[in-house]
C-alpha cells in the first residue's frame, strides 16, 4: 500500500517555527518527567544497568565468531580455509595438519585445523566466515564484550574457540549420509 | 606607611578587583564544570537513559548516605572529568601552523571570561558595588569582546590543517558575523527606552520601571536566538557539528587545549545568560526587590538572585540542545540575514517612534 506524504508548502504559522518549538518541548518534557520517576531504557527491560547486569542481546544477535562443535563433541572445522580466505580484515589464521598431520576426530571428514586463530581485534563481525562455511562449524554468537589485557591475548586460538563455542545443535551436514552408509554395509538393505 | 597604603583608593580599588575577578573567576569555573554535569544529566533524562552515576573518589563513599546519593547524582564526576584533561597526552599534529595552532584556544577562552567584567551580578557588599568595571559604554565593550571570539575559532580551524576544522571555521565566522549584527541591532531598542548604556543603570531603570523583556519581548527572542547562534549551540552548531564535520574546528585538538575550547564554549553560554539576565530580566533585582542593597545579607541575597535567574536561563540553553536538530548552512544565513536583521531594524523603528511619541 502507497502512503502518500503530504508535502504541501508550510503556512505561516508553521514558518515562524512555533510549532516545531512546542512539539519539541513536549517530547522532550514527556520523557524528562518519566526519567525523573527513575523509570528509563534499562528498567524498561526490567534487567539493570549494564556492568552488573549484562545487555541481553536479541536472538540471531552477530556477536563474535567462534567455531562450534557437534553433538557429540567433534570438531566441524575441516581446515578448508574458505574463512581464512574471505575474511575483509584478514582476522582468522589457520595452519592446516598438512600431509602427515593428524586427521579429523569424526568420521567422514578428511582433515581438522592444527591451529585456528581468530585475531578478535581485527575481526569486524561481519559474519562472512559464517555465510561462507561449507560444514557450519563457525557462527557468529552472542558474545559482544570482549575484553584482553594485551594484544596477544586477544588473539583467540583453537581450543579457546571450541570451548567459547560450545556445541552447536544444528544439522550435522554428513550424519545422515554416513547413517546411510552404514545401512548399505549390512545386508539385507534396510528400506524405510 | 602601611596604613596609608591601605587607606589609599587606589591600592583600594586594586585590591578589591583583584579580589572580585578571583571570586568571580572561581565561581564561573566551577559552574562550567557543573553545566557540564547538568547537560550530561538532562540529556540523559530527555533521552531515557541514566547519565554519569558512577564517578566516586574512594573516601567519599564512607559517608553514610550522601556519599551514596552524590555519586549517584553523579556530583564527582566534574573532578573526573577535569582531571582526564589534564593528564591527557597533548598531542600536537605534523603540519599545523604551530603558533596559531596554540593560539585558538587561548583566543577563544578570553574574551568569554573578559565579557563577564562588566556584568552587575549584584547591586551592593559594604560599599563595595558588584560589578568588576562599571563602564559607562558596558555593551558596547561587550559586543566588542564578544566579536574577538570568533578568531580564536578561525584561528583553530585554520592553523589545524585539515578539512574539517576548515570547514567549522569558515562556517563559524559566516555565522558569528551574521549574527552579531542581529544581536546588536536588536538591543538598541533597549537603550532607546533606557537612555543609557550603563549596565548598572539599566539594571537600576528594570528595578523601577518593571522588566525590559515586558517592553521588548520581540528584542529579547531576537537576543535570544543570537545568543545561540553565537555561543555555538544547537540548534547551531555548526562550526562543530559532530555528525559532518567531525568535530568541527577542534577536530585535531586534544587534551588541555581541546579543554580550553570546551571550557570557552560554557564561559560563553554562562557570559551570554548573565547578559540576558541583566538586559531583559532584571539583573539583581525582583519586582519588589528594586532597592540597591544595605546590608550585607541584603548584598548577598541580590548575588543569589541574579545567579538563580542566571541558572533558569542556562537550563533554557542546555535543554533546547537535546530539543531541535541542527539548521541547514543555508536556512541559517537565511534566518540570520532575511528575517531577524530586518526584524530588529523594524523594531528599532517602531521604538523610536514609541519613545518620541511618548515623551513628547
Amino acid at each position: 500500500m502507497t502512503k502518500v506524504v503530504d508535502r504541501s508548502p508550510l503556512n505561516f504559522y508553521e514558518r515562524t517555527y512555533l510549532p516545531a518549538l512546542m512539539e519539541g518541548f513536549k517530547i522532550t518534557a514527556r520523557h524528562f518527567a518519566r526519567s525523573v520517576q527513575g523509570k528509563n531504557t534499562a528498567t524498561d527491560l526490567g534487567d539493570g544497568y549494564y556492568p552488573e547486569v549484562p545487555w541481553r542481546v536479541a536472538e540471531g544477535y552477530r556477536g563474535a565468531p567462534y567455531l562450534v562443535s557437534d553433538q557429540e563433541g567433534a570438531t566441524k572445522c575441516v581446515s578448508c580455509q574458505l574463512c581464512e580466505f574471505i575474511c575483509p580484515p584478514k582476522a582468522i589464521k589457520i595452519t592446516p595438519p598438512g600431509p602427515e598431520g593428524q586427521g579429523a576426530d569424526r568420521p567422514n571428514a578428511e582433515k581438522m585445523p592444527r591451529e585456528f586463530e581468530i585475531n578478535m581485534l581485527r575481526c569486524i563481525f561481519c559474519g562472512l566466515c559464517q555465510e561462507v562455511c561449507p560444514e557450519e562449524a563457525i557462527f557468529l554468537q552472542q558474545h559482544y564484550s570482549l575484553t584482553g589485557l594485551n594484544r596477544e591475548e586477544m588473539i583467540y586460538n583453537k581450543e579457546k574457540l571450541l570451548k567459547l563455542g560450545g556445541v552447536h545443535p544444528g544439522i550435522q551436514k554428513w550424519k545422515h549420509k554416513l547413517e546411510e552408509a552404514r545401512e548399505q554395509e549390512s545386508f539385507p538393505v534396510k528400506v524405510d | 606607611m602601611l596604613e596609608n597604603i591601605f587607606s589609599d583608593p587606589t591600592f583600594q580599588f586594586v585590591l578589591f578587583s583583584a579580589a572580585k575577578i578571583a571570586v568571580v573567576f572561581g565561581v564561573v569555573m566551577t559552574f562550567v564544570a557543573y553545566a557540564v554535569l547538568v547537560e550530561r544529566k538532562v540529556s540523559a533524562a530527555i533521552q531515557d537513559r541514566v547519565g554519569p552515576n558512577r564517578t566516586a573518589p574512594p573516601l567519599a563513599l564512607k559517608i553514610p548516605v550522601l556519599g551514596r546519593l552524590l555519586q549517584r547524582w553523579g556530583m564527582f564526576q566534574p573532578m573526573a572529568d577535569g582531571l582526564k584533561f589534564i593528564l591527557k597526552e597533548d598531542f600536537t599534529p605534523a603540519y599545523v601552523r604551530t603558533i596559531y595552532f596554540w593560539l585558538a584556544p587561548a583566543i577563544a577562552v578570553i574574551p568569554a571570561f573578559l565579557t563577564l567584567a562588566v556584568i552587575p551580578f549584584g547591586s551592593n557588599l559594604g560599599s563595595q558595588k558588584m560589578v568588576i568595571a562599571d563602564l559607562n559604554v558596558g555593551i558596547l565593550y561587550t559586543f566588542g569582546i564578544v566579536s574577538l571570539g570568533v578568531y580564536g575559532i578561525v584561528l583553530a580551524g585554520w592553523s589545524s590543517n585539515s578539512k574539517y576544522p576548515f570547514l567549522g571555521g569558515i562556517r563559524s565566522s559566516a555565522q558569528m558575523i551574521s549574527y552579531e549584527i542581529a544581536m546588536g541591532m536588536s538591543v538598541v531598542s533597549l537603550f532607546l527606552i533606557v537612555g543609557d548604556l550603563n549596565l548598572s543603570n539599566l539594571i537600576q531603570w528594570q528595578a523601577d520601571h518593571g522588566w525590559l523583556v515586558l517592553y521588548q519581548p520581540v528584542a529579547f527572542v531576537i537576543f535570544l536566538v543570537s545568543a545561540f547562534a553565537e555561543t555555538n549551540r544547537l540548534p547551531f552548531d555548526l562550526p562543530e557539528s559532530e555528525s559532518e564535520l567531525v568535530g568541527g574546528y577542534h577536530t585535531e585538538y586534544s587534551s588541555m587545549k581541546f579543554a580550553l575550547f570546551f571550557l570557552g564554549e560554557y564561559a560563553n553560554m554562562i557570559a551570554s545568560s548573565a547578559m540576558m539576565v541583566t538586559l531583559f530580566f532584571g539583573g539583581w533585582s525582583l519586582p519588589w526587590l528594586g532597592k540597591p542593597a544595605e546590608s550585607l545579607l541584603g548584598g548577598l541575597v541580590h548575588i543569589g538572585i541574579f545567579i538563580a535567574k542566571m541558572i533558569v536561563l542556562m537550563v533554557v540553553f542546555i535543554w533546547v540542545r537535546w530539543m531541535l536538530p541542527r539548521f541547514r548552512y543555508d536556512q541559517l544565513m537565511d534566518i540570520g540575514w532575511r528575517r531577524f536583521i530586518p526584524i530588529a531594524l523594524a523594531n528599532i523603528v517602531a521604538t523610536a517612534l514609541g519613545v518620541a511619541l511618548l515623551n513628547r
